[in-house]
């Protein structure tokens, strides 16, 4: 009788340690994941290099991307700018930011009036859940910006191999 | 064989704003990423793409490792008479690219 308590007592203590390992087997993918995405940039920081200090409005500018985003690979974002595009009042850049990406700079793109509507369509990569930018430069100087929050379940720089 | 493909709308009438498609072939390897042996895959992607129409630049992109694989731009573009379109792009191996399609522009209807 007494053998039986013993083995149930240490059969308790073997599983109440394996619980703890398996605990500290879920931390180690936590850390993991942290380190793939890399530092959250502010709109701010992302824009003020483009833009330095020219005027610079949240408006006219929309963002079409699916709201969750399976795969970072390849996340189909169109840009649609209200702007008229006539000779006088036109966009010249359309620039695409990433929050998250190492290269935050993700494409620009230069249009002119010939182009008849400033509307865009790519597909670009996203290293995890974050805001996008797109800044588009009119011609007179001043700058119109757009954001959307895209949540991505896979990051593209995670090794697809 | 082409590595670009460029998609019009079927039938252009003069002074219409048409959608253009246009998808190039290219890895677009980000330098971030490893081959199956581990080794890192070296940076490769499009630096630059002009998009002229009859002699004319209508697009420039600037793309970087954030534009995905087999990259897809559709812009738009005003049509004013039958012309043609030629790309090229260059990447970061200095390899250039180039490709011509012609647009053909129906002449408008005036009554």
């Amino acid at each position: 009788m007494t053998h039986t308590t013993a083995s149930r007592r240490r059969w308790l203590q073997h599983s109440a340690s394996l619980g703890l390992a398996w605990a500290g087997l879920h931390a180690i993918p936590a850390s993991a994941q942290k380190m793939e995405s890399g530092k959250l940039l502010t709109l701010a920081e992302m824009m003020h290099p483009i833009t330095r200090g020219a005027k610079l409005l949240q408006q006219d500018v929309t963002l079409t991307a699916p709201m969750l985003a399976d795969n970072g690979s390849l996340v189909p974002l169109g840009v649609q700018v209200q702007s008229p595009m006539t000779e006088q009042d036109h966009v010249t850049h359309l620039y695409l930011l990433s929050q998250r990406n190492p290269v935050t700079r993700m494409a620009v793109f230069q249009l002119g009036p010939w182009n008849g509507r400033a509307d865009i369509n790519t597909r670009v990569r996203l290293a995890g859940t974050q805001v996008v930018v797109a800044l588009a430069r009119l011609s007179n100087g001043e700058f119109r910006y757009g954001q959307l929050d895209i949540i991505v379940t896979e990051s593209a720089c995670v090794d697809a191999s | 064989m082409n590595l670009a493909r460029i998609q019009f709308p079927e039938r252009i009438v003069a002074g219409d704003v048409v959608k253009v498609r246009l998808l190039v072939q290219h890895p677009m390897d980000t330098g971030y990423l490893q081959d199956l042996l581990g080794k890192l895959v070296p940076r490769n992607v499009i630096r630059l793409l002009i998009c002229k129409l009859g002699g004319r630049e209508v697009l420039r992109v600037e793309p970087s490792s954030g534009i995905a694989a087999n990259p897809l731009f559709e812009f738009f573009v005003r049509a004013s008479e039958t012309a043609e379109m030629h790309i090229t792009w260059m990447d970061d191996k200095g390899q250039r690219g180039e490709y011509k399609q012609t647009m053909v522009v129906l002449p408008s209807s005036t009554p």
